[in-house]
């Protein structure tokens, strides 16, 4: 994979063409990650791609909802590249990767079902990493106000006026 | 017109807290002529400060000061610093409250007497009936504008409310209605009517639902004989030799300690700090801390047999707009022993919005079990059980001497295991809440465990023998004359309903009998 320092240069096409797999994403290289159909990127300067990508497929398994991109996982993940966190995602990712070598996979983002990913990752539940990883993502995932919509949930509506007039009692299947 | 006392003025009457008892306790003061110094923790937020959003508003007025967590409840595996769900700011957990008001049942003021012998449950009769305590509730619910009451319409029912009901009339349940909420249906008091808005959890931005802090408060600092302190962090009350006690040490808002005298101080701190600052105050004549020669002071810590059962449905719901709590049933806070334990309660409806249900729905879970149910959000519908929880010894308030808050004060530690009947009723109360669901085609329900604790009670109980509890029916404590507990912590027993009408029941009749006592010069 060749080192690429003005990432943002890229093209998508270069940048797909160059990518490495590692699972859903793709790594450029140089720290550089992208979505395989560019709907996001990112950065990452202090943890490794991997690494990265490895929390990231972690928190689809932890939290799958198939109607919610990977953007929005991203943005719940990627608070982990710094220096507070390195040691523990080294140390995570460095133990869910050796589970997934003994059950016979390359890597953690090597395996192919999420029902053999959930196995790996439910036999970790209890560590610290896999707690503080599903923890954030309480708040990092649920807590975005752009995943609500997905969810039909309205937020606010004191802006409006409330529901008086709009619906609080419109159910209509009774 | 908003009094400012002396620090060394020892006339004036100390109230710590200016919530449900403490912000009651001192507008009723001052409009009798009382002067009042009410010493609060938190800030001051009003209607227009309010944020809708359940994370950044839990920022904004939760009580996150630690706290630390002990016992079996799942509360101290998933939230074991945050036992409980309060508020740190003017006007206490009336901003955070969902503003259900109900009396105690007569037979709930007499549980020893009518449940008889408990196994491991300290069950006690209140020194008080529900006839002393009538004219009271009359006054409180006069004061709060409940609904169903002195001609007060009814709210309107939301979805969430539709749904409830319909379930619960095919099950046959009878008393079933949208509840005696202190919430105004149409304009009151100079407050306006509900819009149907949700968020009532975060403090209501049309001051359409009671709160002390646009009511009681500014009211009693009309008056000129009330002066609010805001971010004073009471470290101790002082006694003298007399075993009287005369002022009380707070940290103010610099973190300067300051020390205010007091003819009689009233502490209304909730059920966790008030005997916490009971404890912290311990003295070489009073060793075990004030108020605890009967060794009470913490015991009996009581959070009500809570719960919530969320179901999903084929179609919307949207259970999040309109009154978070917006109906009840009542046919189960009856006393009735043939369903398998004593005592009774109340099911309430309850929406939560996506970033708490992901939290409370059935916190530390993962996986597609979890993640399926949070997709059919837009169609789930809610409830919450609210009952009689067994008052237990050993469910109780200590502090905790290993880990201290800023200030450098023990933090409380809070222990809490259910008793078996609370098991018992808790269960029914999963059945019956699923069967209401399931009778309007819930597709699957959620049996949900208890949040952090909004209701607690019982640490400083209310006995007509000294050596049974702390305080006796007026809310004095019986070792100290001029010390009185004027929260939910004198509350003998926890009784069925939402506590806050009767905390402030409590709060107005104390300060009838405060305000005599000291014409008498018996303060």
């Amino acid at each position: 994979m060749t080192k690429e320092t003005n990432s943002t240069t890229l093209t998508r096409r270069a940048l797909l063409s160059r990518a490495a797999s590692a699972g859903s994403l793709a790594v450029i290289g140089g720290g550089f990650m992208a979505a395989p159909n560019a709907s996001w990127a990112l950065t990452v300067n202090v943890i490794s791609s991997h690494q990265m990508a490895t929390v990231f497929q972690m928190a689809r398994d932890i939290y799958p909802h198939d109607q919610i991109g990977d953007e929005y996982y991203v943005i719940a993940v990627k608070g982990y590249d710094n220096d507070g966190a390195k040691d523990m995602i080294a140390e995570g990712v460095a133990a869910l990767d050796a589970s997934a070598q003994a059950a016979g996979f390359a890597d953690y983002v090597s395996v192919g079902w999420e029902s053999d990913r959930v196995k790996l990752l439910t036999a970790m539940e209890d560590t610290g990493f896999f707690q503080t990883i599903r923890g954030g993502l309480v708040t990092g995932l649920y807590n975005q106000k752009a995943v609500w919509p997905i969810f039909g949930y309205e937020g606010e509506s004191f802006s409006q006026g409330g529901y008086l007039d709009r619906g609080f009692d419109d159910i209509n299947w009774l | 017109m908003v009094a400012k006392f002396d620090l060394n003025d020892d006339n004036v009457v100390v109230v710590i807290g200016t919530g449900a008892g403490g912000g009651v306790l001192s507008n009723e003061l001052a409009q009798k002529g009382v002067k009042v110094v009410a010493l609060e923790a938190g800030g001051r937020y009003l209607p227009e400060d309010y944020v809708n959003d359940e994370w950044e508003s839990f920022g904004q007025l939760a009580w996150t000061d630690p706290r630390t967590t002990s016992g079996d409840w799942r509360v101290s595996r998933d939230f074991s610093g945050l036992p409980a769900w309060i508020v740190k700011a003017v006007g206490g957990a009336t901003t955070h409250w969902a503003g259900a008001s109900l009396r105690i049942q007569e037979h709930e003021f007499k549980t020893q007497t009518h449940y008889g012998n408990v196994e491991g449950a300290s069950l006690l009769d209140w020194p008080i009936t529900l006839a002393d305590l009538e004219p009271y509730y009359d006054k409180a619910e006069k004061k709060l504008g409940v609904t169903r009451t002195n001609g007060i319409p009814g709210l309107p029912g939301n979805n969430n409310y539709k749904v409830f009901e319909a379930g619960a009339k095919k099950l046959g349940y009878k008393e079933v209605h949208t509840g005696r909420m202190a919430i105004n249906p149409v304009d009151h008091d100079d407050r306006m009517a509900c819009q149907q808005t949700g968020f009532c959890f975060q403090g209501c931005k049309w001051g359409a639902k009671w709160s002390a802090a646009y009511t009681d408060i500014p009211r009693g600092e009309a008056t000129g004989n009330l002066e609010v302190r805001e971010h004073a962090h009471v470290a101790r009350i002082l006694h003298n030799d007399q075993g009287k006690v005369t002022g009380v040490e707070y940290f103010d808002k610099d973190g300067a300690l300051q020390m205010q005298k007091a003819r009689v101080v009233c502490v209304a701190g909730n059920s966790l700090e008030s005997p916490r600052m009971l404890l912290n105050s311990a003295s070489s004549m009073f060793p075990d801390g004030l108020a605890n020669s009967s060794g009470m002071v913490g015991k009996n810590y009581m959070r009500h047999m809570t719960g919530s059962v969320y179901a999903s449905f084929d179609k919307p719901v949207r259970m999040w707009r309109g009154t978070t709590m917006a109906g009840i049933i009542q046919d189960e806070a009856r006393h009735d022993p043939s369903r398998g334990f004593v005592g009774g309660y109340e099911l309430e409806t309850l929406g939560l919005g996506v970033p708490f249900m992901a939290a409370f729905l059935d916190p530390g879970a993962w996986g597609r079990s979890f993640t399926s149910a949070m997709d059919s959000y837009e169609n789930m519908a809610g409830m919450w059980i609210v009952g009689e929880d067994m008052p237990q010894e050993s469910n109780r308030v200590t502090l905790n001497d290993a880990v201290k808050d800023k200030w450098g004060l023990p933090v409380a530690n809070v222990h809490f295991t259910d008793h078996p009947n609370d098991i018992a009723m808790r269960d029914h109360a999963y059945r019956q809440g699923k069967a209401v669901y399931e009778a309007v085609g819930a597709t699957r329900t959620f049996p949900t465990p208890p949040y952090p604790s909004t209701h607690n009670l019982g640490t400083n109980r209310m006995s007509a023998k000294a050596q049974d509890g702390v305080v006796n029916k007026w809310g004095q404590s019986h070792d100290i004359d001029n010390l009185f507990i004027s929260d939910g912590s004198q509350f003998t027993t926890g009784a069925a309903e939402n506590p806050t009408l009767t905390i402030v029941s409590l709060a107005i009749r104390q300060a009838d009998r405060i305000a005599s006592e000291m014409t008498r010069k018996a303060l």
